[in-house]
């Protein structure tokens, strides 16, 4: 493993975030997004409605992708638009993986456009599209011992 | 035809932008960025539509026509609501102490389309967010309002009564729409429910009589606890004198489980299911109009 800082480019893929979805994370994520519906905290009413349990809301999908985008790019990045599509539901037990490729770069603006994947088991949880600024300097990756070497 | 119409006016944040909120977001994100901490701290800018959020309490900006719309795709049969699309773009980021207003408008309504969830139309969105007079982030919501389909459960079927040969007239009767009494042959006495010998009497021999189908409330229990899966607590079962004298239990319809009284006038309802074992027919009792509480129509 190393860490170093890089130049973002066109094509270049960012780390994948893996992130185990347990119930607390999608009870945490609703109630920290003021959302109170029952299929993200009460399983039986859930499964009432047809789900076979609760799932992940949107706006923690939204969150996690923001993270993720801004983990990578650093503390001074600023997220200008966020754009999802949900797919796959997130239920508890599932892990999703998210990736992420840059495929618009603007050095002069400092902007960059990052197409963005979350995965689980049952398919595409979340696809879309990122698009944030930043200054190159801070923009460190953690390379895995493959690409480092 | 609801599109371009406000879905909520002039509606404000239940909370300025405030810290904890902030943090409570980030753990549960687990979103460790020092630019949402500090006294320099910034509002993670996907907590957008959080700051929007009616809360446990709901919102109280919509408008009539977002309730109206979401009415009628119910009354469609499209119950549940999943949302499937979020685009947010941020102009500048908000910071503890922002007081935020927005204005949303539904942007367009969807045909009726077949999904893997099932069938249901998407309703798209537009929410301005402001802090006074300054636009700070936009934020365009889509849901799938549908009906559920293919694992839809279906209501479990209602027990069904146990007709063997003494009561099997009774039942009979019942398909027909007929509440038959049991009457002695030699004594006259009535009697209800159906045995093969007469109480008074000892007699084996009887025929029938049809009910009026008029009576009072007896006695009644309110079922509460525990639920039947074919039933929907609480509601009241009665125990119904006949005019004619006799005793029947059934339920006791058209009136508030909680208005069920003693001495209630009821008339007997021939009541059709229909359910995974077939066509089933059963007398219940209804309130007579006027009664204290009766309701018309369904109960
Ligand atoms: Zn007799």
């Amino acid at each position: 493993m190393g860490t170093e800082t890089t130049r973002p480019a066109v094509g270049g893929a960012l780390p994948p975030l893996e992130i185990p979805i347990t119930r607390t994370l999608i009870v945490a994520g609703a109630i920290a997004s003021r959302d109170y519906q029952d299929v993200h905290h009460d399983a039986e009413l859930a499964r009432r409605k047809g789900s076979p349990d609760i799932f992940m809301n949107i706006l923690t999908t939204n969150g996690l992708v923001g993270r993720y985008i801004t983990d990578h790019f650093g503390p001074t990045a600023v997220l200008r638009k966020v754009a999802i599509r949900l797919g796959a539901p997130n239920y508890p037990g599932d892990t999703m993986v998210l990736t992420g490729r840059i495929e618009e770069l603007d050095g002069a603006a400092g902007t960059a456009t990052v197409r963005v994947v979350g995965e689980n088991s049952i398919g595409n949880h979340v696809t879309g599209t990122v698009t944030v600024t930043f200054t190159e300097a801070t923009v460190t990756v953690t390379l895995t011992d493959e690409e480092a070497s | 035809m609801y599109e371009g119409r406000p879905a909520a006016r002039a509606g404000t944040g239940k909370d300025p932008v405030n810290l904890p909120m902030i943090r409570h977001w980030c753990e549960a994100m687990g979103d460790t960025s020092p630019a949402y901490e500090g006294p320099d701290a910034v509002a993670p800018p996907t907590m957008l539509q959080a700051w929007t959020m009616g809360g446990l309490c709901g919102h109280t900006a919509r408008t009539g026509a977002y309730d109206e719309m979401l009415t009628l795709l119910d009354e469609a049969g499209c119950t549940s609501i999943v949302a499937t699309d979020c685009e947010q773009e941020y102009l500048r980021p908000l910071r503890p102490g922002d007081e935020i207003a927005f204005d949303t408008v539904i942007e367009s309504v969807s045909d009726r389309k077949t999904t893997k969830l099932g069938t249901g139309y998407f309703v798209t969105t537009r929410t301005d967010v402001r802090v006074g007079d300054e636009l700070v982030g936009t934020h365009r919501f889509r849901v799938l309002k549908y009906a559920p389909s293919g694992r839809r459960r279906k209501p479990p079927p209602r027990p069904r009564p146990v007709v063997n040969r003494d009561n099997a007239g009774f039942w009979e009767g019942v398909a027909e729409e007929r509440l038959l009494v049991q009457r002695c042959a030699d004594c006259g006495t009535l009697r209800h429910p159906w045995l093969p010998g007469c109480n008074a009497c000892g007699s084996l021999d009887w025929d029938t009589v049809e009910s009026s189908g008029e009576g009072t409330v007896h006695s009644y229990v309110v079922m509460h606890h525990p639920p039947f899966p074919a039933f929907d607590p609480p509601y009241a079962v009665g125990l119904v004198e006949l005019a004619e004298g006799v005793r029947m239990v059934s339920n006791v319809v058209g009136v508030p489980y909680d208005k069920v009284r003693i001495g209630l006038p009821v008339r007997v309802e021939f009541r059709r299911y229909e359910d995974a074992e077939g066509a089933l027919t059963l007398p219940v009792f209804r309130a007579a109009d006027g009664a204290a509480g009766a309701v018309g129509g369904e109960a």
